[in-house]
C-alpha cells in the first residue's frame, strides 16, 4: 500500500534506527517531558541556550518510530537555531501535519517534509506532534504538562 | 508439535456458519477482508443480539419495575430473564446475587466502595497481582487511601505466572481483601482462582475475581471457584457495550451498604427514613441499562447453544497455532507463556514499536490492539513500552492467524 510507503519513508526509518542527539545535555538551560498517557510515548527534551541560540539539543524517552523519527529530526533542525526563529519552524510542521493539501514553505522543512506521510493515518498525527509541542511549551517556559492525545 | 491443520468448528456448528451470525465480519477494511484481532478490547455481536435491542426500542421501550401497563411488565419479564440467563450462565446460587452495573469496572468499583469502605482499616490489607487491569488496581488504591489500608502486590515470573508462594507469604489474618484476575488481558494467563480463594477464605478474607476476559473463554461456576464475588462485562461476551454483571454471595451482598442511592433501590423514603429495597435492586439504583441487559441475556444464549467448553477448545487451537506461528519468526518475543492461558498473544519486536505494527497491520485490514492494555505496572515488570496484541474469539478462522502472520512479515520487511 502506497500510503505505507509514504508513511515508513527510508529516511524516516532510518531516523528511528539510529536517532540524532539521542543523550541527555548537560548542562542545560531546558528540560521538559511530553507524555502521551494512552499510547505511552514519553519524550524528553534538553536544549542548553546561550545568548538566545541553541548550542546544544538531545533527547531521551521511547515511542514508536514516528514519534522517535520526528524527534531526531527535531533536534537536527533546531541545533544552532535563533529561539525566536523557532516558532516558525513549529508552525510550518504543525501546518504541514494538521493541514493537508496547504502551502508549506519547503526551504524551512527541509528533510522535515519526510514526516507528511502520516497525514494520511490521523490517529499517528499525534505520535510526530508530541516532541515540537513539548519544543513549543519549553520555549515559551510553560508549566502545563505536554500531550497530543 | 505442528497445529498445521485446524478443524474450523466449534462443537457442530462450522466456523463459516458461526461467521454468517456476524455481519460485521465480512466487511473490508482498507481495501481487505477484516480480520479482527482485537476480540479482547471488545468482541463482535451476532444479529440475535442487534435485533433484540432493536426490538426492544421498536416494540415494547418502557420503564421497568414500576410499571402496571402492558409494556412496562413485558419489558420487566425481559430484563428479569436474561438476570436468569446470567445466573445460569455462571451457575450462581440465586437471581438475587446478579447484580445489572456497567460493566466491570463499575463492578469492583461497587464492591470497594460498598464493602471496602466497611470492612477496612488502618493495619487491613488488600492483596491484587501484577497483571491487574488499572480498573482492579485504581479502585483499591482509592479505597486504600481512604481507609488506611495497606495495598500488596502478588509478583509473577518472567513466564507471567503469579508466585503463589509469596501469595501465601502475604496472606495474614489482617488480609481482608483478595481481588484477582482470572484470566489475564494482557498475558493470557489464566490463574488458579479456586486455589487462592481457599487459601484466602483461610484467612477469613473475601476473594473477588475479575472475569472480564475469562467469561468470554471459558466455562465459569462461581460455586465451584467458591470466589464471593465475580464481575464480568456485557461488551466482550458478545453483548452490548453499558452493561455488566457483579454477582456476590447473597449473605455477603445483604451486608453491604448500598453503592449509589436513587430510584428502584428503595422500599419507602420520607425524609426522616429511608428503608432499602431487597437485593438484587438495592445495587440498581435508577432506570438501567434495559436493552443492554435484555442484549446480554441473547448474547449468553448464542455463547450457551455453541458450548463454552467447546469455545474454549476451539480457541486453543488458534492460540496455539498463532504462538507457534510467531515463535518461528526472528526478533519477536512473546510476553506471557503460563502453561494454562487463554484468549490472547502478546508480542514485541526487536525493530518495532507496537504503534508501528499496529499500523502496519490496519493496512493490512488486520486489527489488534497495540499499548499498554491497561496494565501499566505489568509493562514496567517486564521492562517494555507496551505490546501488540492479538486477540481471538471462537469466529475467528486459521486463515486470520495466518493473515496476522503475513502482515508482522510485512512490519519485519519494512523495519528490518
Amino acid at each position: 500500500m502506497s500510503g505505507l510507503n509514504d508513511l515508513y519513508q527510508e529516511i524516516l526509518l532510518e531516523h528511528n534506527s539510529k536517532p540524532r542527539n539521542f543523550r541527555v545535555v548537560e548542562p542545560h538551560t531546558h528540560y521538559k517531558e511530553g507524555f502521551n498517557p494512552l499510547c505511552g510515548d514519553r519524550i524528553l527534551l534538553y536544549m542548553d541556550v546561550k545568548d538566545d541560540v541553541v548550542v546544544d539539543i538531545g533527547f531521551q524517552g521511547s515511542g514508536c518510530a514516528i514519534s522517535r523519527a520526528s524527534t531526531s529530526m527535531l533536534t537536527e533542525t533546531i541545533m544552532g537555531q535563533k529561539i525566536e526563529d523557532i516558532n516558525q519552524v513549529f508552525e510550518e510542521v504543525h501546518k504541514m501535519l494538521t493541514e493537508p493539501g496547504a502551502e508549506l514553505d519547503v526551504n524551512l522543512l527541509g528533510d522535515l517534509e519526510m514526516l507528511s506521510g502520516v497525514t494520511d493515518f490521523p490517529v499517528r498525527i499525534k505520535c510526530a506532534m508530541l516532541s515540537w509541542h513539548t519544543l513549543k511549551s519549553l520555549i515559551d517556559n510553560s508549566s502545563e504538562p505536554v500531550s497530543t492525545e | 508439535m505442528s497445529q498445521q491443520h485446524i478443524k474450523e468448528y466449534v462443537g457442530n456448528k462450522s466456523v463459516e456458519e458461526i461467521r454468517k451470525d456476524f455481519p460485521i465480519l465480512s466487511q473490508k477494511v482498507n481495501g481487505k477482508p477484516l480480520v479482527y484481532l482485537d476480540n479482547g478490547a471488545t468482541t463482535q455481536k451476532p444479529l440475535t443480539v442487534i435485533n433484540a435491542i432493536a426490538d426492544y426500542y421498536k416494540e415494547y421501550n418502557s420503564n421497568i419495575h414500576r410499571g402496571v401497563h402492558a409494556l412496562s411488565q413485558f419489558a420487566t419479564d425481559k430484563y428479569e430473564e436474561s438476570r436468569g440467563k446470567v445466573r445460569a450462565f455462571i451457575n450462581a446460587n440465586a437471581d438475587e446475587e446478579i447484580i445489572f452495573v456497567r460493566g466491570t469496572t463499575e463492578a469492583i468499583n461497587l464492591v470497594a466502595e460498598s464493602y471496602g469502605r466497611s470492612n477496612l482499616s488502618s493495619g487491613d490489607d488488600v492483596i491484587i497481582s501484577t497483571m491487574e487491569h488499572h480498573s482492579n488496581i485504581v479502585p483499591w488504591q482509592m479505597i486504600c487511601d481512604n481507609t488506611g489500608a495497606t495495598l500488596k502486590v502478588i509478583p509473577i515470573d518472567d513466564n507471567g505466572v503469579l508466585m503463589l508462594d509469596e501469595y501465601e507469604r502475604m496472606l495474614s489474618s489482617n488480609t481482608k481483601i483478595v481481588s484477582i484476575v482470572h484470566q489475564s488481558n494482557t498475558l493470557g494467563t489464566i490463574n488458579p482462582v479456586k486455589m487462592m480463594t481457599e487459601m484466602a477464605h483461610d484467612k477469613g478474607a473475601v476473594v473477588l475475581v475479575d472475569g472480564a476476559q475469562s467469561a468470554p473463554h471459558l466455562a465459569v461456576d462461581v460455586q465451584e471457584i467458591g470466589c464471593d464475588f465475580f464481575a464480568f462485562s456485557g461488551h466482550k461476551v458478545c453483548g452490548p457495550t453499558g452493561v455488566g454483571i457483579l454477582y456476590g454471595k447473597k449473605d455477603i451482598l445483604e451486608n453491604m451498604k448500598p453503592y449509589q442511592g436513587g430510584g428502584d433501590m428503595i422500599r419507602s423514603v420520607s425524609f426522616e427514613h429511608t428503608t432499602y429495597n431487597d437485593l438484587p435492586y438495592k445495587f440498581e439504583a435508577g432506570t438501567p441499562n434495559i436493552a443492554g441487559g435484555i442484549g446480554l441475556g441473547v448474547a449468553l444464549d448464542y455463547l450457551v447453544s455453541l458450548g463454552m467448553g467447546n469455545i474454549a477448545a476451539y480457541e486453543k487451537e488458534l492460540l496455539l497455532y498463532a504462538r507457534q506461528q510467531l515463535t518461528g519468526m526472528s526478533g519477536i518475543r512473546i510476553i506471557g507463556n503460563a502453561e494454562q492461558f487463554g484468549g490472547v498473544v502478546s508480542f514485541v519486536m526487536e525493530s518495532a514499536h507496537p504503534h508501528d505494527i499496529g499500523t502496519i497491520l490496519d493496512t493490512e485490514g488486520v486489527a489488534i490492539r497495540t499499548g499498554h492494555h491497561c496494565t501499566q505496572p505489568l509493562m514496567d515488570r517486564f521492562d517494555i513500552p507496551a505490546t501488540a496484541r492479538a486477540s481471538v474469539s471462537f469466529y475467528n478462522t486459521k486463515s486470520d492467524i495466518d493473515a496476522l502472520i503475513v502482515a508482522v512479515d510485512r512490519v519485519s520487511e519494512l523495519f528490518g
